[in-house]
């Protein structure tokens, strides 16, 4: 329900990454959808049109409405995971958008890692460049189900279809080399206007959506790869609170379906119970599916802690205690082999090492260089030991309990965005 | 006879599947915030909420009751009392959370200036006071994340603002210290002294705030709603009459029917006329406004674009 259509059909939230560089048109795309999109309001576009006035721009500058911090304004570039917000009477949309230059790789994994769906810009004029082709491997690293590839600038190679063709043609023949073609192209003119909520009169060859129409009937969610039920435990509200003499495991079902009844596994112990009752945020419900934030109380007497992992019995996830994984560098000092850090993967924290470098990824060519050292924005293959047990699944089965982070214990910083790829062939001994 | 038993892993059947796609963008959020509220008390050892008495607070409230029932909220509410606060406010916070069993802490930036903490430069606003006042309460509380109803929507500045947005020692946020977030996994580490503040709302809008509103029937204070009121127009604003607003030489006092978009302080907080006396008559308002909510009412924003940047790095929100 919308203020504008109180009846009308609520398509949900769609998370949506953007990708591209100032030059390409990006943030004057972004503007365009929140102008057109009615998501401005009168002052914000006063306050944005005696900016751009006063720096020497025309009119209303729509880049200028994406900018944040004080020094990106003055240099007229953006860095960093801005968030944007807009709405249709169809569906809510969260934008998040990121630079597209080449030291910014940390930046579009940030801000794309939990994404729907991602927008590739691609200037017409310039065709597919090394940019576009580490955005699209990026995109598919992730995992992320829907990519868009907007061919921008339409109307600076005079509406050209043949121009749009090879860009088609050649990106998505990169694309079949490591992944399913799941790319769709539209072509458009963010400056003017054209089909990106509008369609285009300049381009009747173009049968398809605009791109506004496109992101409001787009399936939010693929539930095709379910890895059957996945409960990560957050937090334990312990008896005899609420009347109970069970503990409530609390968190956010990410995979599959739980109902009362439902056998599972609670790992990394391997206990087995059933579920006596679940509660969602307005009281009992008979069934969960992915996304509710539940409480559940098991019918047996098992230990249950935050950080365990409460899965479907029979199709539980994996446990080990070294994995291998694609990580994604963030940190300024460079990772090394005997690497120490700390490791959060669903709600629990390990000790890790780096027991193995087993690649640094080439994202223009996915070429794999030897390497000694991962450094900031370098995507790597390695093996990490843990100091104990952690369930998990296959980041490309499920993207919670397949992702983790590492940390500096000295600094504290997040250095490292990590999707695991499987529990090494070798056991520890 | 024999009874088939039912795979619990099945394919939902066709009510289920209803249920699954009726989820609206609110129970999206919904569930989202309540997720980074349990990581929250989970991750951290002493957190509190912030609570103005705003509508953003107000249901910051109400998503934590829900995300720790049945138990108690593991966490205190903190208000920072400037002083100037509408009265009406004030009833509704002692209602809201002591009333409702919560535990509150009442920080003060009288105090503050009573113990020479700040200095009262005279400007009438006390919202810079309230900087020095919240890490004053953050330290003296010990206190190493404070959850807040902050939303990325809010202003420029806010739109690169991270869920759990680090502090640094002198409670100041620096731009090139925040975090990566990934997924939804967040990294709450800090080193003593250090703080974080976390917005379990960040990717809610005003429109998702009101919406969410109307649907949990969550109370708000009556200032909100069209009521009749003394006022001065000044730069363009409706201020109430009240011992820190009194009509200057050749003001006009008159009176309005109007209603507040937000929650600030009285000495600078300015109403708008409006009849809009219900929620849902609000969401009308709301989808034919004009006028974001900063831009209308609070008038230590119009000083520069810049302006909460730079309150930011001085440790305000």
């Amino acid at each position: 329900m919308t203020s504008e259509d109180p009846t009308g059909r609520d398509a949900g939230l769609l998370r949506v990454a953007t990708a591209g560089s100032v030059d390409d048109g990006k943030s004057t795309l972004i503007g365009r959808l929140l102008w057109d999109a009615k998501a401005l309001l009168e002052d914000q576009v006063a306050a944005v049109t005696s900016a751009s006035e006063a720096r020497g721009h025309d009119g209303v500058h729509l880049a200028m409405l994406t900018d944040g911090l004080r020094a990106e304004r003055d240099q007229g570039i953006t860095i960093d995971v801005a968030y944007r917000y807009f709405a249709t009477p169809r569906r809510r949309f969260v934008l998040s958008d990121t630079p597209g230059h080449f030291e910014y790789t940390r930046n579009m994994v940030t801000g794309a890692s939990n994404a729907d769906l991602a927008v590739i810009l691609v200037d017409a004029r310039n065709g597919v460049v090394e940019q576009t082709r580490r955005h699209a491997v990026i995109s598919s690293m992730l995992h992320l189900p829907h990519v868009v590839v907007a061919v921008n600038k339409m109307d600076l190679v005079d509406w050209d279809q043949a121009v749009f063709d090879r860009i088609c043609r050649e990106l998505s023949g990169f694309v079949n080399r490591f992944d399913e073609p799941s790319l769709t192209f539209i072509p458009m003119s963010a400056k003017l206007g054209d089909n990106v909520v509008e369609p285009s009169e300049n381009m009747p060859w173009y049968q398809g959506p605009p791109l506004l129409r496109y992101l409001e009937e787009v399936p939010a969610r693929d539930e095709a790869d379910d890895v059957g039920p996945r409960l990560p435990v957050q937090w334990v509200v312990e008896p005899p609170v609420g009347g109970q003499d069970r503990p409530g495991v609390a968190g956010q079902l990410v995979s599959g379906v739980l109902r009362v009844g439902s056998e599972v596994t609670v790992l990394p112990s391997g206990a087995a119970s059933t579920v006596a009752s679940i509660d969602g945020l307005n009281g009992p419900v008979a069934v969960a599916t992915a996304g509710d934030a539940i409480t559940v109380r098991l019918a047996d007497d098992v230990d249950v802690a935050r950080g365990d992992l409460v899965c479907g019995r029979g199709r539980e996830a994996e446990v080990a205690d070294s994995l291998d994984a694609l990580v994604c560098w963030m940190g300024e000092a460079p990772l090394t082999v005997g690497g120490r850090y700390l490791l959060k993967h669903a709600s629990r924290w390990h000790d890790a090492t780096v027991s193995a470098l087993h690649y640094r990824l080439d994202l223009a060519t996915l070429g794999h260089a030897d390497a000694d050292a991962l450094r900031a924005n370098d995507i790597g293959a390695l093996a990490l030991r843990l100091g104990g047990p952690v369930a998990f699944d296959a980041y490309r089965a499920n993207r919670i309990t397949g992702s983790f982070i590492l940390v500096d214990e000295a600094t504290n910083a997040t250095v490292a965005a990590g999707m695991i790829t499987a529990a090494p062939v070798l056991a520890t001994p | 006879m024999t009874t088939t038993p039912i795979d619990p892993f099945s394919v939902l059947d066709d009510m289920e599947l209803r249920l699954a796609a009726e989820r609206t963008h609110l129970d999206a959020l919904e569930a989202e915030a309540v997720f980074i509220l349990r990581e929250v008390a989970a991750e951290f050892e002493r957190p509190a909420l912030l609570f103005s008495g705003g509508k953003d607070s107000a249901v910051l409230l109400h998503l934590a009751e829900k995300a720790f029932a049945p138990g108690p909220l593991p966490f205190p509410v903190l208000h920072v009392d400037t002083g100037h606060n509408f009265p009406e406010v004030l009833a509704f916070r002692d209602r809201r959370t002591i009333g409702a069993g919560h535990h509150l802490v009442v920080a003060s930036v009288q105090e503050s200036i009573d113990r020479g903490r700040v200095a009262d430069d005279g400007g009438g606003s006390r919202n810079r006071m309230q900087a020095v006042t919240l890490l004053d309460a953050i330290a003296e509380q010990g206190l190493d994340v404070c959850l807040g109803g902050g939303r990325r929507d809010e202003e420029k500045a806010r739109a690169k603002e991270r869920v759990f947005s680090f502090r640094n020692r002198q409670g100041q946020w620096d731009p090139s210290g925040q975090r990566p977030e990934l997924w939804n996994i967040f990294n709450g580490r800090v080193h003593p002294g250090e703080h974080m503040r976390a917005f379990p709302i960040s990717n809610w809008t005003e429109l998702d705030v009101w919406e969410y509103v109307a649907r949990e029937g969550i109370e708000l204070p009556s200032m909100y709603f069209a009521h009749r009121r003394l006022v001065v127009e000044r730069d363009g604003m409706l201020l109430a009459v009240c011992p820190w607003v009194q009509p200057g030489a050749g003001e006009a006092v008159f009176e309005e029917t109007v209603r507040y978009r937000t929650v600030g302080d009285m000495s600078c907080t300015g109403a708008v006329r409006s009849t809009a006396s219900s929620v849902a008559q609000i969401l009308e308002e709301l989808a034919l406004s004009r006028v974001t909510e900063r831009g209308a009412t609070r008038a230590d924003d119009r000083f520069s674009e810049s302006a909460m940047e730079d309150r930011k790095k001085e440790g305000y929100f």
